[in-house]
C-alpha cells in the first residue's frame, strides 16, 4: 500500500506491524511522535503490546531490559539527550545480548541545547554493543526497522535504527508499506534461549564478575558482533526476496570509474546524489559510497570498496572533539591504514545541529576530493 | 502469624555459601523475606549493591529464584519491565502461574539514586514488592553517607572531624514519601522481629498493587559493631523507637510493635563505632540529645497518625 508518512509516522507504523510484546518509552524530540502514535495504536486495540509510559529514558531502557530478559519482543524509541541518559543501560542491554530494537530520530547533544538533526547521539553510543543502522529515506527507515527486529534476534544483539531528526522524522514521504500479516509472518515468533519467567528453571541474569570472567564475557559479546555482519546480509537478502526491496550494508552510487568519492551516512546521501549527478554532467569522475550499517562496521567490504579510489572524502555529521576528524573519519582511515595503496582521505564535518547541507555544499566537497586537496586538516562545511 | 515450625519446613531460597560479611543484617533480611514466600512463585530483581555483590559473583549464585540485576538505580524500573512482561504473557494466555515480584534494594539504591525509578513504578501501579534493606549508608562502596544515614553518624563522606562531627542532617523519611504514592501496602520492620517481618512480606505480596517494606539491617562493618550483635542492635533499634515498627494499609497507620518499656536511644547508639565520637564531648552530647528529641517527636507523631483516620 502506498502511504504518505513522515519518518516518525512510518516508524510507528512499522512498530504497529511488528506488534512488539512490550514497549517502554519516554518522549523526546524529535522522536516523540513515534511512541505517541504507537500509544494510540495500543489504546485503539490495534496491537497486542503492553505499553509502559515510564518516567525517564533511563527507566525506559531498564524496563526494556527487564522485559527482554523475560523473552518478550521489546522496543522503545528515543533521541539525543534521551539516548545519552540511556547510555549506561545501553551497555547492559548489549552485555546481556538482548535483542531490543530502538528507532531513533538522530539529534545533536547539549550544550548548547539544539533539537535538530545530526548524528552526535548515536555515534556517542557506538561502543555500547548495539548494532546501528543509518537510513537515507523514510522508506529505508520503515524497511530497516522491520529488518532490525529479525537481525537483532538472530544475532542476539540490540539494534538502533537511526533516521535524521526533523530531516526525516518530520519529512513527509511517499512510502510503500506492506500488509500487517505479511510483516508479522515474516518476523515470526522470537524464541529466546533463556527466559527469566521460566520459574521452574531459575536463572541469574546480570551477575557480578571478577577479573577471572569479565573479559571472557566481553570477548564472547565481541564475537557476537563479529558474527552479526553475515546475519545482517542474510536478513537483508531474505527481506528483498520477500518484499522486493533490497539494501546492501554499503551502497555505491556512480562509482564505477570514479576517482574521488564521498563516504557518508543518513539523509545527506540524498543530497549528495544531486551533487554527484551535477558533477557527472560536467564529466567529472565522482561518486558516493553510502554506509548503511555502522555497527557491525562492515570493514572488509568497506576496505575493499574504498581501496580503488584516489581520494575518499569522509563526512561526519558529528564531531569527536579531537581536532582530527569525526568518528567515521577516524575509524575508516584506520581501517585503510594497512592497504598497500591507500586512497587519500579527507575529513569533513557537516550539518551539526541541523545546519543545512545543500547540493552546492556537496559539490564543494566533491570538487576538493577530485583535486585531492583540502584547506585544513578537518573542513567544517558551511560554518559561518 | 507465621510459626517457626512451619517456616523451617520451607526450602531455603537464598542459599548459604554467599559472601556476605559475618553478621550481615542484609543477608538475614533477604533470607527471611524469601522464607515467607512459596517456592516457584517469586521472581527477584536487584540493583547493584552489597546484596548483589555477595550473592551473585559468577559462576556462583545464592539465589534459588530467578533473579535479574541491571544497574544501581534500576531495581524498580527493571521490575516494571519484568512485571509488564508477565502481564503481557498472562493477557496472551502464555503463562498460567501466578507469579510475584520482589525487588531488593539497599538504602542507596532506594532513598537516593534509585528513587526516581521507584516513584515512577509506584505511580504506574506495577504490582511488585520493593524491599529496602536499609543499613543507613553506601556500605558496598565503603561506608559513605546516604540520605538514610542518621544525624551525627560517622561515615567516610560525613567523617567525625575536628570541626564537623559526622552527618549534619536527619535521615530522609522514606516511608512518608512512599506513603504519599498511595501504595497498596507499606511497612517498616527489622530483622530481630522475624515474625513481624514474615507477616509483612506475606501481606505485601497479597496486596493488589505496589508495596514497600523498609527493613533495618545492621551492618557490622559500617556501624562498627561485633558481628554477633546484629540481632541485638536490631532489637534495640525497635525498643528505643529509633526504628518504629509499623505498617500502612488501606489509608491507616498501625504500630505493630510497641516496646513494653521505651529504652533510651543511647543503648542503641553506644555499642556502635559510627556514634563513638558523640560520647566524648559536649558537642557530641548535644547531637545525641537532638537525636532523642527527634525520635520522641517522630514516635509521638506516629501515634497521632495511628489515631487519625487517614483514608486516601
Amino acid at each position: 500500500m502506498i502511504l504518505a508518512k513522515t519518518g516518525n509516522e512510518a516508524l510507528a507504523y512499522a512498530m504497529k506491524q511488528i506488534n512488539p510484546d512490550v514497549v517502554a518509552a519516554y518522549p523526546i524530540t524529535p522522536s516523540t511522535e513515534i511512541v505517541q502514535i504507537f500509544a494510540g495504536y495500543v489504546n485503539d486495540g490495534l496491537v497486542d503490546s503492553e505499553f509502559v509510559a515510564v518516567e525517564s529514558e533511563h527507566s525506559a531502557m531498564a524496563a526494556c531490559i527487564g522485559a527482554a530478559a523475560c523473552g518478550c519482543r521489546t522496543m522503545t524509541a528515543t533521541a539525543s539527550q534521551g539516548l545519552a541518559l540511556m547510555h549506561e543501560m545501553l551497555f547492559i542491554a548489549g552485555g546481556l545480548r538482548l535483542p531490543i530494537v530502538m528507532p531513533i530520530a538522530s539529534r545533536s547533544l547539549s550544550s548548547p541545547l539544539n533539537i535538530h538533526g545530526d548524528h552526535s547521539d548515536s555515534l556517542a553510543s557506538r561502543d555500547s554493543g548495539w548494532m546501528q543502522f543509518f537510513c537515507e529515506t523514510v522508506q529505508e527507515g520503515y524497511d530497516t526497522l522491520i529488518q532490525a527486529v529479525k537481525i537483532a534476534e538472530k544475532a542476539s544483539l540490540p539494534a538502533i535504527v537511526a533516521v535524521d531528526g526533523f530531516i526525516l522524522s518530520h519529512c513527509l514521504e511517499r512510502i510503500e508499506s506492506f500488509e500487517d500479516k505479511k510483516v508479522r509472518d515474516w518476523l515470526g515468533k522470537w524464541k529466546p534461549n533463556w527466559d527469566l519467567l521460566d520459574i521452574k528453571h531459575p536463572i541469574l541474569v546480570g551477575p557480578a564478575t571478577m577479573q577471572d570472567y569479565y573479559f571472557e564475557f566481553k570477548r564472547s559479546q565481541i564475537e557476537g558482533m563479529n558474527r552479526a555482519l553475515p546475519i545482517v546480509e542474510e536478513v537483508q537478502a531474505d527481506f528483498a526476496k520477500q518484499f522486493g526491496r533490497g539494501y546492501g550494508v554499503i551502497e555505491e552510487y556512480k562509482t564505477e570509474d570514479a576517482e574521488a568519492v564521498v563516504l557518508l551516512m543518513g539523509s545527506a546521501c540524498g543530497t549528495m546524489r544531486e551533487a554527484v549527478d551535477a558533477l557527472r554532467k560536467q564529466g567529472k569522475k565522482v561518486g558516493m559510497v553510502k554506509l548503511r550499517v555502522y555497527r557491525p562496521l562492515p570493514h572488509p567490504i568497506l576496505k575493499q570498496a574504498l581501496a580503488r579510489f584516489k581520494t575518499v572524502a569522509i563526512m561526519d555529521r558529528a564531531d569527536a572533539v579531537n581536532s582530527y576528524g569525526g568518528p567515521l573519519f577516524t575509524e575508516v582511515t584506520s581501517l585503510l591504514y594497512d592497504l598497500p595503496q591507500r586512497p587519500k582521505a579527507l575529513a569533513y564535518v557537516y550539518g551539526l545541529g541541523g545546519k543545512e547541507f545543500t547540493p552546492e555544499d556537496g559539490i564543494g566537497v566533491l570538487e576538493q576530493a577530485l583535486a585531492g586537496k583540502k584547506d585544513a586538516l578537518v573542513t567544517y562545511v558551511g560554518v559561518r | 502469624m507465621a510459626r517457626l515450625k512451619d517456616l523451617c519446613k520451607n526450602p531455603e531460597l537464598f542459599s548459604s555459601g554467599h559472601r556476605a560479611c559475618a553478621g550481615c543484617g542484609e543477608a538475614l533480611a533477604v533470607r527471611q523475606v524469601l522464607l515467607a514466600t512459596p517456592p516457584n512463585k517469586v521472581v527477584g530483581i536487584m540493583p547493584t549493591g552489597c546484596t548483589e555483590i555477595f550473592s551473585s559473583i559468577y559462576p556462583h549464585s545464592a539465589w534459588q529464584i530467578p533473579m535479574i540485576h541491571t544497574a544501581f538505580e534500576t531495581a524498580a524500573s527493571t521490575a516494571a519491565g519484568v512485571e509488564t512482561a508477565y502481564r503481557f504473557r498472562k493477557k496472551m494466555g502464555l503463562i498460567q502461574d501466578d507469579l510475584k515480584f520482589i525487588a531488593f534494594g539497599g538504602d542507596g539504591g532506594t532513598y537516593d539514586i534509585g528513587f526516581q525509578a521507584i516513584s515512577g513504578a509506584f505511580e504506574r501501579r506495577h504490582r511488585f514488592l520493593y524491599v529496602c534493606t536499609d543499613n543507613e549508608g553506601y556500605m558496598n562502596t565503603g561506608i559513605q553517607r546516604s540520605s538514610a544515614t542518621p544525624y551525627g553518624a560517622h561515615t567516610t563522606t560525613s567523617p567525625a572531624g575536628e570541626v564537623v562531627p559526622g552527618k549534619q542532617m536527619h535521615r530522609k523519611d522514606i516511608m512518608e514519601i512512599i506513603i504519599a504514592h498511595n501504595p497498596a501496602y507499606a511497612a517498616q520492620t527489622t530483622v530481630a522481629l522475624w515474625n513481624d517481618l514474615v507477616t509483612k512480606v506475606q501481606k505485601a505480596l497479597a496486596a493488589d498493587g505496589p508495596s514497600f517494606l523498609n527493613i533495618l539491617v545492621p551492618c557490622p562493618l559500617g556501624w562498627g559493631h561485633p558481628g554477633d550483635m546484629t540481632i541485638e542492635l536490631s532489637r534495640l533499634a525497635a525498643d528505643t523507637c529509633f526504628w518504629p515498627i509499623y505498617e500502612y494499609e488501606n489509608g491507616k497507620y498501625k504500630i505493630t510493635y510497641e516496646p513494653k518499656e521505651k529504652k533510651p536511644v543511647e543503648e542503641f547508639m553506644k555499642p556502635q563505632g559510627r556514634f563513638a565520637h558523640l560520647f566524648k564531648d559536649e558537642q557530641g552530647k548535644a547531637i545525641i540529645a537532638e537525636n532523642k528529641r527527634y525520635i520522641d517527636a517522630q514516635w509521638a507523631l506516629l501515634h497521632k497518625k495511628q489515631e487519625a483516620l487517614c483514608v486516601a
